[in-house]
């Protein structure tokens, strides 16, 4: 569901802050340092990181890729392992029944049962590839605008915290309120009229 | 500027009030007051509206879908005290047609859909369709803002009570 998709999700953010002159370094350098990398061969389930928007499986950055004048465009790829239940129970209850079968044993502690389940799990882990999910970033810099194209609150909430990490600059999610208060041709007078808002009821029928 | 995630739930109501604006403004075709006379623009409503009612005992969803749906439910229930919570919109410039959801919580847009662009065919392809579809993206964004920059200074504005609830509560009691 991104920019090219024929139905979009998108959530507008202010980039609050100045980013580093020279600009292209910083982006360059912000987008390296927490690209993706792959999980595929080790037990970690879960990674998050930058990849490229035209090869989000080749996360490179190189020749200033990224660039389509004046908008900065990259992906956010969040990879995740995801081992099925039924699965982990079936390699559970075999392992259990050798460890009977061979020690002659009748009873497992909940520690034990733990330390297997945790193994399986493991193991599986190592070897299931991890399932990639991409979610598209337009940045304006020279108006601080950031499109985010996804509605998911896991993916906002990745996207908000490795902008934060990569580019010292915070994401200010645009929603009513502070749609209204980044607004120009807005006094301090009426930004404290916002403040100040209650509720309105449009309700005519009689209460009882 | 108030804390982020305070505000985000204080003020969710501005919202859903902009979104039953908007449905009042659409259904009397006064929003052409609001955009660009030189353009060629015509707003609806589209096949899917949410109303969401806070003030009943338990918090109430009525969801109305269908290209040619009766909005008289959704009438019913703004005479109960409900607020549109999403709102799917059609929107025409120079026949071309954008749709999407909004959502008035967060004003995130939901199944946005532009005029057709052609498929990227090679890699040097992708830089002109990225910036041609980020254009029509932009044409529904800022469509959405006039629309919202007004709300906003009539909201804050002296007329809000004086002149525009009550115009909007005498066409919900004309139209119920």
């Amino acid at each position: 569901m991104g920019i090219l998709s024929s139905s979009a999700s998108v959530v507008r953010y202010r980039v609050k802050g100045k980013i580093k002159e020279p600009l292209l370094n910083t982006i360059t350098q912000g987008l390296n340092k927490h690209r993706i990398h792959e999980i595929d061969n080790n037990s970690e389930d879960k990674t998050c990181g930058w990849t490229s928007f035209k090869n989000p499986y080749l996360a490179d950055f190189s020749g200033s890729s990224f660039v389509f004048d004046p908008y900065i465009v990259f992906s956010l790829r969040i990879d995740k392992k995801s081992i099925p239940s039924k699965t982990i129970q079936k390699q559970y209850v075999a392992e259990i029944a050798r460890r009977f079968a061979n020690k002659d044993q009748s009873y497992l502690s909940r520690y034990e049962k733990k330390e297997i389940k945790d193994q399986i799990i493991a193991s599986l882990g190592m070897r299931i590839p991890a399932t990639p999910n991409i979610y598209d970033v337009v940045w304006l810099p020279e108006n601080s605008n950031l499109w985010f194209f996804s509605t998911l609150k896991s993916a906002n909430e990745e996207v908000e915290s490795l902008f934060l990490k990569s580019f010292s600059l915070s994401l200010i999610r645009l929603f009513p309120y502070t749609q209204a208060y980044y607004m120009e041709g807005f006094s301090d007078r009426e930004k404290d009229g916002l403040n100040n808002l209650s509720a309105s009821n449009f309700s005519t029928s009689q209460k009882k | 500027m108030l804390d982020i995630s305070v505000a985000y739930s204080r003020f969710r109501f501005i919202g859903q009030e902009f979104l039953t604006w908007l449905w009042y403004l659409i259904a009397t075709g006064e929003y052409t007051d609001i955009l660009d006379k030189d353009a060629n623009i015509s707003v609806s409503i589209g096949d899917r509206m949410v109303l969401e009612n806070r003030h009943s005992e338990d918090i109430e969803f009525i969801t109305i879908k269908g290209n040619r749906a009766d909005l008289k439910e959704g009438v019913v229930a703004l005479t109960k005290g409900a607020l549109v919570a999403e709102l799917s919109l059609e929107i025409l410039v120079d026949d071309q047609p954008w749709k999407f959801t909004l959502k008035g919580e967060s004003l995130g847009m939901t199944n946005l859909k532009t005029p057709a662009t052609g498929r990227p065919e090679t890699a040097d392809d992708i830089e002109g369709a990225v910036l041609e579809k980020v254009h029509l993206y932009e044409t529904a964004f800022h469509i959405t803002e006039q629309f919202y920059h007004t709300f906003i200074k009539q909201r804050i504005g002296d007329d809000w009570d004086n002149q525009i609830k009550k115009k909007i509560k005498t066409w919900i009691k004309t139209h119920q």
